[in-house]
């Protein structure tokens, strides 16, 4: 088989709050295999959003390695780490997060922005995306002027724009009504049918169920980690 | 693709940044300011009115000194001027003494003949008489200061003849009766035909008109001080100095106060050429010298046209550094101004830069943006500071008919440091707004 794309081994990550020490994560490992869907579950506070972020390179381990593609990104600086998250990762947040002030086509673009591809290619990419997300009617509309599920539509093909590595989405459907939110499961389902590779936090059982694996956690260490 | 366009992506900047990935950044700075055009404007009004009075005031300021030192270097910047002043403590004696007192003052032959002998680099010596009266076409009147003088004055003081000729030295050796006149007197007393070759008429004795000499300084009634300090006229008509001492010999009566006033006048004004302007200012030394020796009572002045430039130059020279320190002040109100909007802009938009952090965007991605903003705030207020600016002194000119002039380097300089007040001001915020946590940044609502 292919060499896992994601390799966390033994992450522990700590954040103090003046004298107060808090171990968010405790000694974590795992590994992701290409074209994996996997959801993190777990009560709140288990450490859900703290482990994304190091999976998206947003943050680094306190301890322990993360291997991203088989390189290890737990020491890379800043710069290095924004070039992969550019290049490597696709984010889908809870709150979709696309620009205001920008188009859809232009949310779209963002990634291709700061890889400095040509403009052309960039438009043409988006506008891709855009359609296989069912949005080509709505290049030029702000992000206010769409529903809940078009926001997270519109998120889902910028996370997918750069062709990415491994897609992390943060509870991609809590802010939407159940309709929206299993159309954009649907669309997950055909992503991962395609072979891209998912990582799905969530607290949603019914959510999380859709996913082929699913690393449970508690307290900041994995409590059990299954394949269904 | 294009193959200009790959080109162009393959440019880097300093610092890792991509031409086309700058270019952007303008494009998205405009849009973003565009968006907040009410604040955007107010934000950059303290550039716009800063470089605009560094402009208009500059503009204002060289206009009003070149106009000054215009009329100094009309005198001739090798001349020194001496002029008969009647001495303050005489009237006191000529108002006791009433008709029969006859006031004797002022620069003689004597004195002439001293500077001639004893001050090397002197080249050459311009006496003038003074007269005041009236002169006569007809019945047409003009009053009118008569000055008589020698033939080399219009090459001395830089005044042009425009029509006919100078008196040549043969006239004034035969105490000839021609004149020259100055142009203001021409439309009073000819105003229909040429005076060359007409008679004026002063008291009993009649001149022939032979020149016409230029308008002084533009404007003939607002005059230097230098030039005409006391109460002279306007008009001006130039005669051979030998026939004016035929005419009227060296006393002069003036009516005053209902009694007549006898002065004895030598010489009204003297003109001294030196030959180096390098010594111009020794020469005028040894020139005060000598006259302080020879007159107890001050009855002279001494004007040194270079000495007043110099004074002129100075005086500019401390304007334009308080105007600097005024420009200075109030672009750094509008540098304050711009970087509190920059300020509050980045906390607003602190959910943007994590999302634009967590797509790619490194710190410097971030770092330009901002600071492009900033540029482009203040590089649009320097701009219209400067249209301003450039209007401003032409309306000056225009409606209160002063002269401006918009020196080149002021616009460009004006317009410089009002770019590069964006670029300092604009450091911090955008500086603060890079060191973000995108975690943190992210989870701002
Ligand atoms: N930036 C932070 N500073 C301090 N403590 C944090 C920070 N982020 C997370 N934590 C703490 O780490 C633990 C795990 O948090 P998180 O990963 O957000 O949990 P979840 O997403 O599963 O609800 C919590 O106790 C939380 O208070
Ligand atoms: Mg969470």
């Amino acid at each position: 088989m292919t060499l896992p794309i994601v390799q966390i081994r033994n992450v522990h990550k700590t954040f103090h709050m003046g004298s107060v020490k808090v171990e968010a994560l405790r000694g974590v490992s795992f590994e992701i295999s290409a074209g994996e869907y996997i959801s993190i579950m777990g009560p709140s506070g288990c450490g859900k959003s703290t482990l994304l972020n190091l999976l998206g390179c947003l943050d680094r381990p306190t301890v322990g390695h993360y291997l991203l593609g088989g390189q290890d990104v737990s020491g890379m600086d800043d710069d290095s780490l924004s070039a992969i998250r550019g290049s490597r990762l696709g984010f889908i947040f809870q709150s979709y997060n696309l620009i205001q002030q920008l188009t859809v086509l232009e949310n779209i673009e963002i990634p291709l922005y700061y890889q400095d591809r040509p403009e052309a290619e960039c438009r043409e990419l988006a506008s891709k995306l855009a359609a296989r997300v069912g949005l080509s009617h709505r290049l030029g509309h702000k992000p206010f002027e769409l529903s809940g599920g078009q926001q997270q539509r519109v998120a889902i093909a910028r996370a997918l724009v750069n062709d990415p590595l491994v897609i992390l989405a943060d509870e991609p459907t809590g802010n939407l009504d159940s309709a929206s939110g299993v159309e954009i499961l649907e669309i997950f389902d055909e992503l991962n049918a395609q072979g891209k590779t998912l990582i799905l936090v969530t607290h949603d059982a019914a959510v999380g169920k859709r996913a082929r694996r699913t690393l449970r956690l508690r307290d900041g260490e994995i409590e059990h980690d299954v394949r269904h | 693709m294009s193959v200009t366009n790959r080109h162009i992506h393959g440019i880097r900047l300093p610092g890792g940044l991509s031409v086309a990935r700058l270019r952007r950044a303008v494009r998205l700075g405009i849009r973003s300011l565009w968006l907040h055009r009410l604040r955007s404007l107010l934000t950059v009004l303290g550039i716009v009115f800063g470089v605009c009075s560094v402009i208009s005031m500059l503009a204002i300021g060289e206009g009003a000194s070149y106009e000054a030192q215009e009329q100094i270097k009309s005198l001739g910047s090798q001349n020194i001027i001496l002029r008969s002043v009647k001495p303050p403590d005489s009237e006191k004696v000529s108002n006791q003494g009433r008709q029969s007192y006859v006031l004797q003052y002022g620069i003689t032959y004597a004195d002439v003949g001293r500077i001639r002998a004893t001050i090397p680099g002197v080249t050459v010596i311009l006496p003038a008489r003074n007269i005041r009266d009236y002169v006569w076409n007809i019945t047409r009147r003009v009053d009118c200061e008569m000055i008589g003088t020698v033939p080399w004055y219009p090459a001395m003081r830089n005044h042009r003849v425009v029509s006919g000729r100078f008196f040549t030295q043969d006239e004034m050796e035969r105490q000839a009766s021609v004149c020259v006149l100055g142009a203001e007197m021409v439309p009073r007393l000819f105003p229909i035909k040429s005076p060359l070759g007409r008679h004026v008429r002063v008291a009993g004795d009649y001149y022939q008109v032979i020149g016409v000499m230029e308008a002084r300084g533009g404007a003939g009634e607002t005059e230097g001080g230098a030039e005409q300090k006391d109460k002279s006229a306007a008009c001006r008509m130039f005669i051979p100095l030998e026939t004016v001492k035929l005419r009227y010999g060296e006393v002069l009566m003036r009516r005053r106060s209902g009694s007549f006033e006898a002065e004895r006048v030598q010489l009204h004004e003297l003109t001294v050429k030196v030959a180096s302007l390098d010594e111009v200012i020794n020469v005028a030394g040894a020139i005060r010298a000598v006259m302080e020796r020879n007159h107890k009572n001050k009855d002279y002045q001494i004007d040194v046209p270079l000495e007043m430039l110099r004074r002129a130059e100075r005086t500019k020279d401390i304007f334009n550094i308080v105007l600097g320190s005024i420009a200075a002040i109030s672009l750094l109100v509008g540098g304050i101004g711009i970087m509190n909007i920059m300020l509050a802009s980045v906390t607003e938009r602190t959910r943007e830069i994590g999302i634009r952090r967590a797509l790619g965007a490194r710190r410097r991605d971030i770092v330009v943006q901002f600071l492009v903003e900033t540029v482009l705030l203040s590089g649009i207020g320097g701009i219209m500071g400067v249209l301003l600016g450039i209007t401003i002194p032409l309306i000056v000119s225009h409606v209160a008919g002063m002269k401006t002039i918009i020196t080149l380097w002021s616009p460009l300089l004006a317009f410089s440091i009002s770019a590069l007040v964006g670029v300092i001001f604009g450091i911090y915020p955008a500086v603060r707004a890079a060191n973000m946590d995108p975690v943190e940044a992210l989870r701002n609502e």
